[in-house]
């Protein structure tokens, strides 16, 4: 017996023409019209994202060129000043977004494609294959990335971004794997999931068909954290002098600015855009991600 | 006369409008009975015994009064049912037992819930412990997590600790739906035994089991689509049920020692209609074989014979 | 065509997996073509579990189910198991469940058509499931198309029915079909499977009630703590109970003409017989005698 409080009859439900799945997108975007903290996080991201991607475009040499007059504050000519050496800030900053975003892409990718499957197939499965991607899991978690990160990467010939969001990628994926995991567990117990079983489908049927629609929010979720933390982490070995030889990031912009002594020099120009850029992006991530929480989740609409 | 209900109508108000779950109910409930309340999901037996304690924030109190020992309950307002709650009416909702907190023991819990009523623990404690005996519960349980008893245990406990106070009336939610069928027919016994002790003096036995409700009721109302079709002592209502609903409703029970190949025993065909606009006259009347011309006017509840209420045209 | 024989089910339990929980133990048992076997039992009984054996969806810990003389415990491969499921079916205590929320309804049926069978043009395959819903009498307006909340537990129920009907199942595990359903339309559910048996189906009917049990089943089980209590025909298992626990789990049915009191007093005036009952050698086993013809008692767990 089934007696839901408020739900008395069935004969008003089955009159009502309108379906589930449109109710439910058009209920979303109605929340998610609604609240702030996604279309804050939302708006700061995609302006960075949008000059990443259209910055360059207007800006005819290399951005490690020596094109300028040296250490110039920001002025009409050169907007985010000038290095040492003379390299225009403004060039470096937003070809420094864009492998920013494309490092976060990468390395969060890499990282949820590994974390989710081990997870979906962990929870799923169950039983000794269970415990032995657990055990996997569990080893990857306790090892120091960062070291692992320095060793692997200090040791490599090539040093391109790809090879960094790579490597940010395969240490970086296990609590996503642990978190998919928890959830699958408990889909998988449901009856429709026993049903697809019982209709000769296949494991992966069954998971991309039945169980993930059901978390699709959950995953989006832990994507954007993902490429966060990618991004974070990906500025962390730049900084540290492990960032893609010869290439930008906003990683490396902060490297130089600490190796040329910026912060003693009051070259506040040369440090601020990178260090701001990131924290800008992964914090408004982090804002972006709680925001699609309170939009997905009907219990936490209400607040 | 414990309970004197008139006229109640309490709507759940939803995004799409009102849903009329309790549209004009009438009955009386005497000193010393236990009535069952019996209905299909939906039919709104449930937000009756709701009703009579505490309105949930979806619910609107349309029309009508509750009337306790003469006394009115003043169901609109929250505030005044506060001293009313466990010393007058006590509710033993719908999965009670899973909803004691499982990081405390039960002695603590009710220590807690007795000082929130003005009670000190200890003047009660030798009335709670003989009450434990009685429903064959070691005192020991006050010493143990929820987790540690079985449910059967548990649901003892909670009927144990909600008729503490001894309440004018209790109302007592599917309390024995999820139970094995030995635990059920005890802790079914045992809240005869509390009323015969006086303990509580009335009771509202709210179930969709009405063999389970024949073994235990005096009376037996049963309701559809936020009406009440009939009521009636247990007895009559099993074997000389008036209302067609009713009727149909017990022939479609099959029992110990109904087999298929005897014969066969038929539902009722159709579904109960929405209650966001339910139709006027009998609401029955769509799914009812006996369905006249008058049955689009609604029948009133009228006594057909002594103690036996039926809303129908064709028994009237 | 079904038969269970020695089967046990143990699950490790407790933090470390130090704890046994047994289950299922020592259950022998068969399930012919056209013929209801009632599993019945009270929570903790094994009941459950041993429908999902007979599914596939778990594995018996030791003991073999065959089912037309294939163990189905040695079915490896996904052809091999889905083979298996065209023959065998089953259908879940909450039809609300068993519906992915945010796929329409009848996607269940779409599901067997892509899956088994493939070939058969749509036109053809939506006369078959007209005829599956006409079989479980449904009217096919009001059921497709519809999203499963917008239905009512008996319709959805019915519609699991008409799907497992699509394919040309011998074997339908029915687990507590109706306990979630409402009273007046249990009785139409339970009087589908009737239809069902007569088409030659075997059942195995999972319930924990036993005025239900005996009014489909040809065969009664009577579970207790994962062993079999009795078991035998319908009629003599519920005339004649011969285990104490069969005799007072029908002594605290709520029945519908007789009250408890009646009962007692009619058992007190006239006390059945003590029977005999098999002792277990061990922990594990539990055996079974015959006291009269296919009328078995199993062992005393106190």
């Amino acid at each position: 017996m089934t007696s839901v409080a408020g739900a008395p009859g069935t004969a008003d439900s089955a009159g009502s023409p309108e379906p589930v799945g449109e109710r439910r997108f058009s209920e979303t975007l109605h929340f998610a019209r609604r609240n702030p903290k996604l279309l804050i996080g939302l708006g700061i991201v995609l302006t960075f994202l949008l000059l990443g991607i259209i910055g360059p475009l207007f800006i005819g040499h290399d951005p490690n060129e020596y094109v300028g007059p040296q250490t110039q504050p920001p002025s009409g000519e050169y907007w985010f000043g000038t290095t040492t050496f003379g390299q225009d800030i403004w060039a470096q900053f937003v070809y420094g977004l864009r492998s920013t975003f494309l490092i976060g892409v990468f390395g969060g990718g890499v990282a949820f494609v590994i974390g989710t499957a081990v997870g979906f197939v962990a929870g799923y499965k169950g039983g000794i294959i269970d415990e032995i991607l657990n055990m996997i899991t569990n080893v990857v978690l306790v090892l120091p990335a960062m070291v692992v990160l320095i060793v692997a990467i200090a040791y490599l010939e090539a040093r391109g971004l790809f090879v960094q969001g790579l490597f940010i990628g395969l240490t970086s994926w296990p609590w996503a794997a642990r978190a998919v995991r928890s959830q699958a567990l408990s889909l998988a117990t449901r009856d429709y999931v026993d049903l697809a079983r019982l209709s000769g489908r296949r494991t992966w049927k069954i998971i991309t068909t039945e169980i993930a629609p059901n978390m699709s929010s959950y995953l989006v979720m832990s994507f954007i954290l993902l490429f966060g933390g990618a991004i974070l982490i990906a500025a962390g070995l730049d900084f540290i002098g492990l960032g893609p030889a010869g290439g930008v990031s906003l990683g490396l912009m902060l490297q130089s600015a600490s190796q040329w002594s910026a912060l003693q020099l009051s070259m506040w120009w040369w440090f601020i855009p990178p260090g701001l850029g990131i924290t800008a992006i992964v914090g408004s991530l982090y804002i972006l991600n709680v925001g699609l929480d309170e939009v997905f989740n009907p219990k936490l609409r209400e607040l | 006369m414990t309970l004197r209900v008139n006229d109640l109508k309490v709507y759940y108000q939803t995004l799409r409008g009102d849903v009329r779950a309790l549209d004009g109910v009438t009955f009386d409930l005497a000193d010393g009975e236990i009535m069952g309340l019996a209905g299909e999901s939906g039919c709104g037996k449930t937000t009756l015994g709701k009703s009579m304690i505490r309105l949930d924030s979806r619910m609107r109190h349309v029309g009508g009064t509750i009337e306790l020992n003469g006394k009115d309950v003043p169901i609109a307002d929250d505030d005044a049912m506060v001293p009313l709650r466990y010393r007058e009416i006590s509710l033993i909702p719908q999965y009670a037992m899973s909803a004691l907190n499982p990081t405390r023991k039960i002695g603590r819990m009710v220590n807690e819930l007795l000082r929130a009523r003005g009670v000190r623990p200890a003047d009660i404690a030798d009335e709670l412990n003989r009450r434990l005996e009685l429903v064959g519960l070691d005192t020991d349980v006050l010493n143990r997590f929820p987790i540690e008893l079985s449910g059967g245990m548990k649901q003892r406990v909670v009927m144990v600790i909600s008729t503490l106070l001894d309440p004018s009336l209790l109302i007592a939610d599917e309390v024995t739906s999820a139970l094995d069928v030995s635990t059920q027919r005890a802790v079914a016994e045992s809240m005869v035994e509390f009323r015969d002790r006086g303990y509580v003096k009335s009771m509202i036995f709210v179930t969709h089991d009405i063999s389970l409700v024949y073994q235990m009721a005096d009376t037996i109302m049963v309701m559809y689509a936020g009406h009440i079709v009939e009521k009636a002592p247990a007895a009559t209502i099993i074997n000389e049920p008036k209302h067609p609903y009713t009727q149909m409703l017990i022939g479609a029970l099959p029992e110990v020692g109904s087999t298929m190949v005897q014969g066969r025993l038929e539902g009722i065909p159709g579904t109960p209609p929405g209650l966001l606009n339910p139709p006027t006259g009998c609401r029955f009347k769509d799914r009812c074989p006996m369905a006249f011309s008058k049955c689009s006017e609604q029948p009133p509840l009228v006594e057909i014979e002594p103690g036996h209420w039926a809303a129908c045209w064709k028994t009237g | 065509m079904l038969e269970l024989s020695q089967v046990h089910k143990v699950y490790k339990v407790g933090a470390f997996g130090g704890g046994r929980l047994r289950a299922v133990r020592d259950v022998n048992l068969t399930v012919e073509p056209g013929e209801v076997v009632s599993l019945i039992g009270e929570s903790g009984s094994g009941k459950s579990t041993i429908g999902k054996m007979v599914l596939g969806l778990t594995r018996p810990s030791s003991g073999r189910i065959t089912f037309e003389g294939t163990d189905i415990t040695t079915i490896r491969g996904h052809s091999a198991r889905k083979e298996y499921y065209r023959r065998v079916q089953g259908v879940f205590q909450d039809p609300f469940s068993c519906f992915n929320p945010i796929f329409k309804a009848d996607r269940v049926f779409e599901m067997i058509h892509t899956s088994y069978f493939p070939r058969t043009s749509d036109a053809d395959w939506r006369d078959k499931v007209l005829d599956a819903l006409a079989t479980v009498r449904l009217d096919p307006g009001n059921v497709l198309g519809k999203y499963p909340h917008q239905l009512s537990g008996g319709q959805l129920q019915r519609l699991l029915i008409a799907r497992a009907l699509l394919l040309d199942i011998k074997l339908l595990v029915a687990d507590e079909i109706i306990s979630m359903l409402d009273a007046s339309t249990r009785i139409d559910v339970l009087n589908l499977l009737a239809d069902l048996k007569e088409r030659g189906l075997g059942i195995l009917f999972v319930t924990h009630d036993l005025s239900l049990g005996n009014y489909v089943s040809d065969k009664s089980v009577i579970l207790r703590k994962g062993a079999i209590a009795e078991m035998g025909p319908t009629a003599r298992v519920f005339d004649n109970p011969l285990h104490p626990y069969s005799r007072h789990l029908l002594s605290c049915v709520p029945q519908l003409h007789r009250t408890w009191a009646e009962v007692d007093a009619e058992l007190k005036a006239n006390p059945p017989e003590d029977v005999t009952l098999p002792t277990a050698p061990d922990e594990e086993s539990a055996p079974l005698i015959e006291v009269e013809e296919n009328h078995f008692v199993g062992i005393d767990q106190g």
